[in-house]
């Protein structure tokens, strides 16, 4: 006799935690329900994100790079699952070794993006990166997996929580990742996914007045709705690549602080 | 000041100490009469013109340019055409050109001094010492990036942007023109500047110095003009728009960027906290205090314009405040001995005294400075409240003027709570002679930038820009070249 298999009921991330929307909707995507986020799981996502980011901050550059690690770890893992749901195994193998490169630039992002001045004046004058605090993300339709993790883990590396929209069309990845990303030691709250129809989420996340800044890499033709709302808490406003991995991906996600210390006897 | 004031102890100096009079000469500066629009290395005429003013005494001082929309398409226009040739010079070459302001700002600086003062209302000591050193310092500083901008972004191709549209304050008119000329022509790109509405003659004045510096027609564009300018030049065909001015404003240009490609710098509003702990030098504390909201008036957006005091020491450090702002001389501008000027205008200063009346009426204790106010121009004492709750007007905005309130906590942890509770995000100071709580508290302030046991220092090397509503971008160091370029 055969057995029937269970399947799996698609659902939120938010603060660790994977509940259904508040809304009740799903939406049939990939051939499956898939939770259909609504107005107020943005706000609990974006409430999540600010309590856990301090602490994420706050972590060592070490451990951050380590926790990240476990990302990619748990990713290898599960490379099958991964590669039905996105175009392929090619695109888990890339997103895996995403992880990998950005882990490895959580401790020596500040040593290449800082520095010391040479003020006139009995002052050591220094500048480091510091993150900017939640970031919204509304990622890429395609590709669905590597899209999302380009966006994301640039943000993370820098010391910053998320809250990102899964791709629309092909949201099955997102929620395979935030399996991933739940047994990886990362901290609930530094990383929320939400799945629904994105013009209808976004727009909240670019007017919430508690989102520091907003990825609009994959807001396509409602960019310049999103802008003309980010704008009102002077949001910082990213549209990077969604397919790329670099160290100017990571400062576009911080902020630059400067600090006179007095030098005296 | 009454007799009661005089005798008071409130004053450490005798009440007969007076200062006589020590007026900086303003035959340094020679002024026209109209001015147009310094546009590809020309004066073009505007159709239209307004008066700008001495605010010591309401005098007009010169008409100048209000231009239109057609003047700011054609200055970008004629900034666009000269872009190609001024990226393609060697950056060395470049580099020398900006020696030469650099050189040459130096050489006049009296005259921008005096110009600045007469123009803007800031005492000429702080001209003198502050706006225009740090000026030409500011173009010496950059001038030497031009040639060397492969070493500031490691493995990236930095390529000018084209051409900047930059729109600046009234506070520092001339340093503000640096800290946005410098880094766009360093970068290779040519520039649109538009000057405050109130403060243009040094700007002006500046032209000559692009004259005398043989820049090529083209590459610095300066037009004047009121809010309407500031439009036409964000909606014109530039590539990049860098704003210094009000939150509000900010906020305003970054919805007319909306959707285009424009790249973005705002340097906006702040709130400071100004955080003095009770190990802290308090005589030390106290002039960093003052210098932090009275220097220039309170007319600057990182001023430390709230005050957080450790309870312990709450008392004696209001004491000594209260005596250290009956010695500040207010008056005269143009005055070397004159500590506090006129404010910039009548709008400023009415929405000054607007606040002032806010924080009056919601139960603040208010103190001013026993000074005597000239009575043509603008002025406004130097100001403090006490007994302010957080959520009070005057602890929440931005007032732009030479008020503070004073506000207390009892540990560090309360202090950067109540420091972070604002929209904005500028800078912050620390009193403290704890090293290691010096850099606890930068760490969590949320704030562009931090000075520990001193206020309002600025330099060419050190990058200057907010968290939050204070805006995006860094101006100054290293990190302000990379708003003005693309990169591979």
């Amino acid at each position: 006799m055969s057995r029937l298999p269970v399947k799996k009921t698609y659902k939120l991330y938010i603060g660790g935690a994977f509940p259904r929307s508040e809304s009740g909707r799903t939406y049939e995507a990939q051939g499956q329900n898939v939770a259909r986020a609504s107005r107020k799981d943005v706000r609990d996502a974006v409430v999540a994100a600010r309590a856990a980011q301090p602490k994420w901050a706050a972590a060592t550059a070490y451990n951050r790079g380590q926790v990240l690690y476990r990302i990619a770890e748990m990713m290898e893992a599960r490379v099958p699952e991964f590669a039905e749901l996105c175009s392929g195994k090619d695109e888990v193998h890339r997103s895996v070794d995403r992880w990998v490169w950005y882990a490895g630039f959580a401790d020596k992002l500040a040593q290449v993006l800082g520095s010391s001045n040479p003020v006139a004046g009995p002052y050591f004058n220094f500048t480091i990166p510091e993150p900017t605090g939640v970031v919204g993300i509304v990622s890429p339709d395609e590709p669905p997996l590597l899209g999302l993790v380009s966006r994301i883990a640039p943000a993370l590396t820098g010391g910053n929580a998320v809250v990102a929209l899964a791709s629309e069309a092909r949201p099955l990845a997102a929620i395979e990742l935030a399996e991933a990303v739940a047994t990886s030691d990362v901290p609930g709250g530094v990383v929320n996914l939400l799945t629904g129809h994105r013009s209808e989420l976004a727009p909240w996340l670019a007017s919430h007045m508690d989102v520091n800044a907003i990825d609009l890499t994959g807001a396509d033709g409602l960019r310049t709705d999103l802008e003309l709302a980010a704008a009102e808490n002077v949001k910082r406003v990213i549209v990077g690549k969604p397919d790329s991995q670099s160290l100017y991906e990571i400062s576009s996600f911080l902020e630059l602080k400067t600090v006179w210390h007095p030098i005296g006897t | 000041m009454t007799d009661l004031e005089k005798r008071s102890d409130r004053s450490p100096v005798p009440a007969d100490w007076t200062y006589a009079p020590a007026p900086e000469s303003t035959d340094i500066v020679r002024l026209q009469e109209r001015y147009g629009l310094y546009v590809g290395g020309e004066w073009l005429e505007a159709a239209e013109h307004y008066a700008t003013i001495a605010p010591r005494d309401e005098s007009p001082l010169a008409n100048v340019a209000q231009a239109s929309e057609a003047d700011v398409r054609n200055a970008v226009g004629v900034a666009r055409e000269a872009a190609a040739a001024w990226a393609a010079l060697p950056g060395s070459e470049r580099a020398k050109y900006l020696f030469r302001i650099a050189r040459i700002l130096a050489e006049r600086s009296r005259e921008f001094a005096v110009l600045e003062s007469l123009n803007g209302g800031k005492p000429i000591k702080e001209s003198r010492d502050v706006d225009i050193p740090l000026a030409a310092a500011h173009f010496f500083y950059y001038a030497g990036w031009a040639d060397k901008l492969e070493y500031a972004f490691p493995n990236r191709e930095p390529r000018p942007l084209g051409v900047a549209g930059q729109i600046i304050p009234w506070n520092f008119p001339l340093l503000m023109l640096s800290w946005k000329i410098a880094p766009a022509l360093a970068a290779g790109n040519t520039v649109v500047l538009k000057p405050a509405e109130t403060t243009p003659l040094t700007a002006l004045l500046f032209c000559d110095v692009v004259r005398q510096a043989e820049l090529p027609p083209g590459v610095v564009n300066i037009v004047t003009g009121d809010g309407s300018t500031g439009a036409a030049l964000v909606d014109a065909d530039v590539d990049k728009i860098a704003f210094t001015g009000s939150t509000e404003v900010g906020k305003a240009i970054q919805r007319r960027v909306a959707g285009t490609d424009k790249k973005l710098t705002l340097e906006l509003g702040g709130k400071a906290a100004n955080i003095v702990f009770d190990d802290a030098a308090l005589d030390q504390a106290v002039e960093g205090i003052v210098n932090g909201i009275y220097f220039n008036q309170g007319h600057v957006c990182c001023a430390g314009s709230r005050l957080f005091v450790q309870e312990s020491i709450y008392e004696p450090v209001v004491e000594k405040l209260k005596k250290r702002m009956a010695t500040l001389r207010v008056g005269d501008p143009l005055d070397k001995n004159t500590d506090v000027g006129a404010i910039n205008s009548r709008m400023q200063l009415e929405k000054i005294e607007e606040l002032v009346a806010a924080g009056k009426e919601e139960g603040a204790e208010i103190y001013q400075s026993p000074c005597r106010l000239p009575e043509k121009g603008y002025w406004f004492a130097p100001t403090v409240f006490t007994n302010v709750a957080q959520s009070y007007r005057i602890a929440q905005e931005e007032i732009f003027g030479p008020v503070l309130s004073v506000l207390t906590f009892r540990t560090p942890d309360e202090a950067v709570e109540k420091a972070n509770n604002t929209p904005y995000g500028l800078s912050a100071g620390i009193w403290t002679e704890k090293g290691s709580r010096i850099l606890w508290m930068a760490q969590r302030l949320r704030a562009g930038v931090v000075w520990a046991n001193t206020f309002n220092r600025f330099d060419p090397t050190s990058p200057f820009g907010g968290y939050k509503e204070s805006g995006f971008g860094r101006e100054g160091g290293l990190h302000g070249l990379e708003p003005y370029l693309d990169f591979v």
